[in-house]
């Protein structure tokens, strides 16, 4: 008989703690399914952040650290530099990447630090119940936006990739979503790439995954799909940001 | 026997680190420990190690967790403020059992404070700094060899206890110029980090580096395992240095820079007929508690000098459970108390005796 589908062995065979329609579970796969491709969990250390992914350590098949919030590449960078020729990936979230942690990421990729991270971004803060995020869209209500976020008095929210695509040691800077099959093909590809941009040494890449928060968006699954769609594509534009190519 | 040179507190700490087998430092420049970085900077190069300039002092204390986790001896120092910012990284690293080498070169606080010489981050260090139940080793070098031996020792006990140690100096220290040896470095025989996240090589189940326990009972039962391993360094690793306490009236007692100025006003103090001893704390956590009460049996009073308001005042208090007077004398702010104010103190207190 044969397999056409079964459980990437990089992916620990164990319950999740995600919840229903939750996009999270699918990045997870994505990235393991790409480990097992490119044959690497052996050889990699992941770092998982503080926030709804913060049990990642439990579903990956590698060695794991789990970082404080949002220090997830610096201690990634600690790890790279003491293993250079280990695979090393950060698994984030908004608050965790682009708010507390702005500094160790944007660091971290103008160094070149030859590390993967893979951003959620589902414009809150998931775990502590939906709170405004740095990629809260304007206008959106979160449980500290009551009134929809007012970029007078929030701010604007930041577009990750496209800052991050203006460092020099970024070589990789890729914007994807989870909300419908091409897509999580697509995604699947730039995080393969990612990876294989750290394995050929080129530096930085980054994945940055639209993903949904059904739970604190206050919607069905599906629905919470065609939110993203309706509002987070147009806002954040799929599309690669940066990419060095090549055999720098 | 090695040769002696003459070198700085700072480069000695460098140097020692080295000779220790760290070649991975982490840091943010910061006066008055930026020779030490500085050193490393262009020592590290040359033996094959690897120095990062950090963009912080919390991603710093963080890429030191990370280069622990693969498990590497690493180091990162710093002043004051900046140990502000890497106590949340030091409360993570402890809670994540691993082992790395801080060092705090102390200035004057709080706050932005000043660049002189200081101790007033001694509750700091001992008494914790970052969150939750845990404990650092806290080593108080007083000399230029002492900054060698004292970093030998801290990557060996953090390796051996798998927690974070810290070196505990001071401006004064650091720019003190001393002729010293550098021994070859033999560790202790210490064990297998068979807990690294070094990768799997698909040889083992994958390791976990991790603070997080989600259950209470759980989280106590990791917490209270721990504090067993501090009962175990209590008792075995606190450490001390007398200087004619034997038969002394009055112990005077100091660590790091102001034991030095101490032991100066204790020899002053014998030559004029005071009885006069000196007890010196090397690790001041553990504290050397058997030390202050072996001591409390024959002496009648202690004096503790500080480069601080009075800090380690409160734990020779409590070692001898207050069965003797214990008085103060501390300058702070980056100011040095001289001998004669310790002097001056003592015969205040042998008058009263
Ligand atoms: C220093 C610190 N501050 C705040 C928190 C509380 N906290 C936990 S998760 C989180 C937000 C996480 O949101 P995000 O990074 O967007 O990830 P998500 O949960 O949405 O996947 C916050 C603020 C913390 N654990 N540590
Ligand atoms: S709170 Fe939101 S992001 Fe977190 S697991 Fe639930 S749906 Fe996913």
């Amino acid at each position: 008989m044969k397999t056409v589908f079964e459980h990437p062995k990089a992916l620990s065979d164990v319950l999740m703690h995600y919840c229903p329609g939750c996009t999270h579970g699918i990045a997870h796969r994505l990235v393991a399914e790409v480990l097992d491709e490119l044959g690497v969990c052996g050889n990699t250390v992941g770092v998982a952040p503080v926030g709804c992914a913060v049990f990642a350590y439990n579903y990956f098949e590698c060695d794991m650290i789990e970082a404080a919030h949002g220090r997830a590449p610096a201690v990634a960078t600690g790890v790279k530099r003491v293993l250079p020729n280990s695979v090393v990936f950060t698994y984030q979230g908004d608050g965790d990447l682009a708010a507390i942690g702005t500094a160790e990421t944007v660091h971290a990729a103008t160094r070149g630090e030859n590390i993967t991270v893979i951003f959620i971004n589902n414009t809150n803060y998931g775990m502590t119940g939906g709170q405004m995020a740095p990629t809260t869209l304007p206008g959106q209500v979160t449980t500290t936006t009551p009134y929809g976020r007012d970029v007078k008095a929030n701010g604007h929210p930041i577009r990750v990739c496209e800052m991050l695509a203006t460092l020099s040691g970024t070589a990789y800077a890729e914007r994807v979503a989870l909300n419908n099959v091409k897509n999580v093909m697509a995604a699947k590809r730039a995080i393969k790439k990612a990876f294989e941009y750290q394995i050929a040494g080129k530096g930085f890449s980054i994945v940055e995954l639209l993903s949904t928060c059904p739970t604190n968006w206050g919607l069905a699954p599906t629905d919470a799909m065609k939110w993203l769609e309706e509002n987070m594509l147009p806002y954040y534009p799929l599309g690669v940001y940066k990419d060095i190519g090549g055999d720098k | 026997m090695a040769d002696k040179v003459l070198v700085k507190g700072n480069e000695a700490l460098g140097e020692a680190a080295i000779k220790a087998g760290c070649r991975f430092f982490f840091g943010y420049p910061i006066t008055p420990q930026t020779e030490l970085s500085e050193y490393l900077a262009k020592r590290f190069p040359k033996v094959g190690g690897t120095f990062l300039q950090a963009e912080s002092e919390v991603a710093a204390i963080n890429m030191v967790l990370g280069a622990a986790s693969a498990g590497a001896r690493v180091m990162t120092s710093s002043s004051s403020p900046g140990i502000s910012l890497k106590s949340e990284g030091i409360s993570y690293i402890a809670g994540s059992d691993l082992p790395a080498v801080i060092v705090n070169i102390q200035r004057g606080g709080p706050g932005l404070g000043g660049i002189q010489p200081s101790q007033a981050d001694y509750f700091q260090a001992t008494k914790g700094g970052g969150h939750g139940d845990y404990r650092l080793i806290v080593l108080a070098p007083n000399s230029v060899q002492e900054i060698v031996s004292l970093t030998f020792d801290a990557f060996d006990l953090a390796d051996l206890y798998r927690m974070p140690v810290m070196i505990l100096g001071d401006g004064m220290l650091g720019q003190m110029m001393e002729p010293v040896e550098f021994p070859e470095h033999s560790d202790r025989v210490l064990p297998e980090k068979t807990w690294a996240t070094d990768t799997t090589q698909g040889k083992r189940k994958k390791n976990i580096v991790n603070s997080l326990y989600i259950k209470p009972d759980v989280l106590e039962k990791i917490v209270l395992d721990r504090y067993a391993r501090y009962a175990e360094v209590e008792a075995k690793e606190a450490r001390a240095e007398t200087y004619l306490t034997d038969d002394a009236d009055i112990i005077i007692t100091a660590y790091g820079a102001t034991s030095r100025i101490s032991r100066n006003a204790v020899d002053a103090l014998r030559a004029s007929g005071i009885k006069a001893g000196l007890l010196r704390p090397i690790t001041l956590w553990p504290f050397p508690k058997a030390e202050y009460q072996r001591l409390a049996k024959t002496a009648k009073a202690f004096l503790t000098v500080e480069m601080s308001m009075g800090q380690m005042i409160e734990d020779v208090k409590l070692s001898i459970d207050c069965s003797r007077p214990v008085h103060f004398c501390g300058r702070t702010g980056g100011m040095i108390p001289t001998p004669g104010e310790i002097e001056a103190k003592a015969r205040e207190i042998a008058a009263s005796l």
